[in-house]
């Protein structure tokens, strides 16, 4: 055996391992700055009024963030119903059906790039098409803008959880004489769910933090409103504003939105992992 | 094809200048054959020689893969089912076919079996609670599941798993059942139960088996077909054709001396 030639790997081996640990410190290190400044800030932010007041108007004291968590809970809501269904559809359209159909490849190129649009171009199209129509900013628009961002992720995620189907579950369905709809709702669908759910998930706590597509769809109310038709008050543009604000009530408001944010996206993607985790012990 | 089976025997299948083609790979070569009603018949030969590919051509399960195409006739009692005007969820309702692999669908045992009756019955609750209990019973499942027919037929060992999966097939009621090596993923004991069990289907099913074990080919067979390279070499009585095959290239597989 060539001494050399073995010490020479465990010494590559060790600067290989050196390096990456290096990587990971740095990313570990710049992801906890991020979460330590958020979480000071915000618990000193957080409190009950948070929960049961509206906005602030400039100036005055005290004031919450009741009319931007409902808003963005119906605002992410309702983007859900849309874009589920529609996502989970064209989802097993590309798996079951298309395949390597001309469609299905369109599809398919078209949503890669949806996928990595900036959200701020999508959120510009509705302005566009339906805000400067109407000449007013609604819930329903932000809706629209943020199911444009979810479509492209339930759908991608449900493809793919669908190819992950082993070919023998179909065929097997299929030699029992059941029509293609049914094989990719009752077997494949089926087989396939906790992938499926995973993607929803994820979809949710994509759009639930993004402001750009709300800046000029849904806007911002500085009132309670459940009214989808006019401007719908939402944590994200709130924050914006308020970060920004020279009032230090109005700061420390959007501190502790971003908190809630945080802690709600992190809980989705536990969600969704244990999701995931479930599908592969099954 | 030189003993064709006694006239008094009726024809299910009748397999007439057979061609099939992957693409512009030809998997099967004028294969002629007549798959007798409520018989065993087994399709022996090494790997890649066709067989599960003459399978797959019977319930034209190769249907679902665009490139895949069979040329010739299959007349499944007088009709060609290789006909464009075939409707195949019909047709594969009447030719069930069960796989390699156990493939329980994601749900429950019960539901397993009542999937596929559901696609062409209307079974009130009673009478389809009588059919699963029927077909769980004729593949010998019945004592196993029946105080679990609600958790999932994942839970299930794998010999079972394949069963239930028979027992999804015969609750259907097909005329004819293709097995396409029904036991190379299980152990001796639930081979020995498949085995047994495909005994018992051919009094009432047309039974067409591929398997890589000519012992078993031996044992729970009528009729054997010997294929080599796509082509049918030999096919005739599975008693005749194990103790004094007719074609050198037979014996050899046979003996072991190829294959």
């Amino acid at each position: 055996m060539n001494q050399n030639l073995y010490r020479k790997r465990i010494l590559i081996n060790r600067i290989g391992i050196s390096l990456s640990m290096l990587a990971m410190a740095l990313g570990l290190f710049v992801l906890l700055w991020i979460l330590s400044v958020l979480f000071i800030n915000g618990f000193k932010a957080l409190d009950f009024n948070m929960f049961f007041h509206s906005t602030p108007a400039p100036g005055t004291e005290g004031g919450g963030l009741a009319n931007a968590i409902v808003g963005s809970l119906m605002l992410v809501g309702f983007a859900t119903l849309v874009s589920t269904p529609i996502g989970i559809l064209a989802g097993i359209y590309l798996a079951e059906y298309g395949d390597t159909s001309k469609t299905a490849e369109i599809t398919r190129f078209m949503t890669d790039i949806m996928l990595s649009a900036p959200s701020i171009v999508l959120g510009l199209f509705v302005y566009a098409i339906l805000v400067a129509q109407v000449k007013h900013f609604s819930g329903w628009a932000g809706t629209i803008a943020l199911s444009l961002i979810a479509i492209p992720v339930v759908l991608r995620t449900t493809e793919n959880m669908l190819r992950l189907v082993p070919g023998s579950l179909r065929e097997a369905a299929f030699a029992l004489g059941a029509p293609r709809w049914k094989v990719a709702t009752m077997v494949t669908l089926r087989a396939a769910k906790a992938g499926v759910v995973t993607g929803v998930l994820l979809a949710l706590a994509r759009i639930s933090g993004e402001t750009a597509p709300l800046l000029f769809t849904a806007l911002n109310n500085q009132f309670f409103s459940l009214d989808m038709n006019g401007p719908m008050s939402n944590l994200p543009v709130v924050i914006f504003q308020f970060a920004l604000s020279p009032y230090d009530n109005w700061v420390r408001l959007a501190w502790g939105g971003a908190l809630l944010i945080t802690l709600t996206v992190l809980v989705l993607n536990i969600l969704a992992r244990v999701f995931f985790r479930e599908k592969i012990s099954s | 094809m030189s003993d064709s089976p006694q006239p008094a025997l009726k024809t299910a299948i009748q397999i007439r200048n057979l061609n099939f083609y992957y693409g512009k790979f030809q998997g099967l070569r004028n294969i002629n054959l007549d798959i007798v009603e409520h018989k065993v018949t087994a399709f022996i030969g090494p790997s890649g020689c066709g067989k599960s590919t003459l399978l797959r051509t019977l319930n034209r399960m190769y249907s679902l893969y665009p490139g895949q195409r069979a040329e010739g006739e299959i007349n499944f009692y007088g009709q060609n089912i290789l006909d464009s005007s075939q409707d195949l969820n019909l047709l594969r309702a009447r030719i069930g076919m069960v796989f390699q692999k156990p493939t329980p669908f994601p749900m429950s045992i019960y539901d397993n079996i009542a999937f596929g009756v559901r696609l062409y019955e209307n079974l009130g609750k009673g009478a389809m609670d009588e059919r699963v209990e029927w077909a769980l019973t004729k593949t010998a499942l019945w004592n196993e599941a029946k105080d679990k027919l609600n958790q999932s037929g994942l839970a299930l060992s794998g010999g079972q798993q394949q069963r239930l999966c028979i027992a999804r097939s015969v609750a259907v009621k097909p005329s004819v059942i293709l097995l396409d090596e029904p036991t190379s993923a299980l152990d001796p004991i639930s081979t020995a139960k498949i085995e047994e069990l495909v005994h018992e289907l051919k009094s009432e099913y047309t039974v067409a088996i591929v398997t890589h074990n000519m012992q078993q080919a031996a044992r729970v067979s009528d009729f054997t077909s010997y294929m080599y390279l796509g082509e049918m070499v030999e096919y005739g009585e599975t008693s005749r054709l194990f103790i004094k095959p007719q074609k050198q290239a037979t014996e050899d597989y046979i003996t072991g001396r190829f294959g």
